[in-house]
């Protein structure tokens, strides 16, 4: 498959060393539509391809959105990258959040850090529905207040659901929680018959997660998570990607945890 | 207006007890509520007393030469504050602050130490539900310590 040239048409830096790129097809045509929690590849000319998250609207097929951290040579190439500069796109991909499940349940969003990404476009999907405030629950921790992705997304959603955010390092001046995010879930209310629960962030935090609402009796069928690994094609060709039995670029990357708990905890898959 | 009893009953750190151990521990808790900014205890102070939070937000302090007051923790709604209580030399650790207007549980620890003395099964059952708290609370230190959010360089610098 080959990319498609993109370009750059709006470019912001959400804190030092994380940045949003809105890119859009360089013909300006209408963009394939995606589905929350599905994911594209980047390529930076002469540096290489990245899976990165679509963290849009999926309801916009005008642009795509992506957050991205920089951590080594190509996502330093795609930071580099400034408004009109183009790129490399293949995608969308993947299976995302199963949003046709959500009917009718209380949601539980859990994200940590950069998790905020994949699953804000589920978020939008959520709030175009006109749900009730109180269904929708968004647990989302950071390491610290600066370190907080979309703060003035945050602050409407605040008004249209239930959020909480908690910081791992209160600097000066947070007035908020402190402390791990699995700590907020473990006083939270869930009813396990009614509740769905959406989580992506650092592996780690994924685990703690699971245990608090595993904890609360919520079925391993209600949870879902997204999970990452290096990939290369990312159609389910090359086994870059593989995670026990599944490849996270076709069978994932968002799992039910009753499908994947046997090997989740298994740090050697 | 509900009782203390029923609003221990209430309160998720009493699930599933006795009636009959309800009723003792009502017998050493009273409502009080604390205005935003109020210290709920104080470094190194007596610890006779600790609190369910019915709602509100506490925060966990201590201070630091040069920085003032650093928030280690804050706690919540159906989060418990305090266990310095139960261990000599009784006294708290760290500065309790509420953050906004927190209604609690007052339980008198000495009156508690009391009565789980008279009855051990009191006491084991008290025992356990504190020490769950306390395995959660380190988790989930532990987690904040371990800079998960950080970049993968930043995380190399912190490996000891
Ligand atoms: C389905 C999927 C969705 C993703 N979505 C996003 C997204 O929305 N935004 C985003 O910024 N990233 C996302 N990632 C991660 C992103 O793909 C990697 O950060 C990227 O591939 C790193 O490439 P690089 O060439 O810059 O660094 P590399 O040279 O590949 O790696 C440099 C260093 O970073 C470490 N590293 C690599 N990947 C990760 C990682 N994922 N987490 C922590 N450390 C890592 C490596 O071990 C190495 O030490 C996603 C990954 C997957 C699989
Ligand atoms: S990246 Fe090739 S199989 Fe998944």
């Amino acid at each position: 498959m080959i990319p498609d040239i993109f370009y750059v048409k709006r470019r912001t830096e959400e804190y030092p060393g994380t940045f949003t790129l809105h890119i859009k097809k360089k013909d300006d045509q209408p963009q394939t539509s995606f589905q929350p929690g599905q994911f594209n590849m980047l390529y930076a000319f002469g540096a290489g391809e990245v899976p990165i998250s679509m963290s849009g609207a999926p309801h916009s097929t005008s642009v795509y959105i992506h957050t991205i951290r920089t951590v080594g040579l190509t996502t330093q190439a795609l930071e580099r990258l400034r408004e009109g500069d183009q790129l490399g796109v293949r995608g969308p991909f993947g299976r995302g959040w199963p949003v046709e499940k959500t009917t009718g349940k209380t949601i539980v969003i859990i994200a940590g850090g950069l998790g905020l990404a994949p699953l804000r476009p589920l978020i939008y999907h959520l709030l175009s529905k006109n749900r009730d405030a109180t269904d929708i629950h968004i647990f989302y921790g950071a390491k610290s207040q600066p370190e907080m992705l979309y703060s003035d997304e945050l602050k409407n959603w605040a008004q249209q659901l239930t959020l909480q955010t908690s910081v791992d390092m209160a600097t000066p001046g947070w007035q908020g929680n402190v402390g791990a995010v699995t700590s907020l879930l473990t006083t939270a209310k869930i009813d396990p018959e009614n509740t769905i629960a959406f989580i992506c962030g650092p592996e780690v935090m994924m685990r703690f997660a699971i245990q608090e609402l595993i904890k609360k009796n919520l079925p391993r069928t209600s949870i879902y998570l997204s999970m990452e690994r290096n990939m290369k094609c990312a159609t389910g060709h090359c086994g870059h990607c593989q995670w026990g039995p599944t490849f996270i670029c076709k069978d994932g990357p968002v799992f039910c945890y009753e499908e994947i708990h046997d090997w989740f905890h298994r740090t050697e898959v | 207006m509900k009782t203390i009893a029923a609003l221990l009953h209430e309160h998720p750190f009493f699930a599933g007890m006795k009636d009959e151990y309800i009723q003792l521990i009502a017998g050493c808790a009273v409502n009080h509520i604390f205005n935003q900014g109020e210290y709920i205890a104080k470094e190194s102070d007596a610890a006779d007393y600790f609190y369910l939070i019915r709602n509100g937000r506490v925060s966990i302090e201590t201070s630091q030469p040069n920085y003032g007051a650093v928030i280690l923790q804050t706690l919540q709604d159906g989060d418990i504050c305090g266990w310095s209580w139960l261990f000599p030399p009784h006294c708290w650790t760290f500065d309790a602050k509420a953050q906004t207007k927190v209604h609690t549980i007052k339980l008198d620890g000495r009156c508690l130490r009391g009565k789980c003395a008279d009855d051990t099964q009191l006491g084991f059952d008290l025992m356990q539900r504190f020490a769950r708290i306390m395995t959660e609370r380190l988790q989930a230190t532990r987690l904040q310590l371990l800079n998960i959010y950080g970049r993968p360089e930043n995380n190399k610098d912190q490996e000891i």
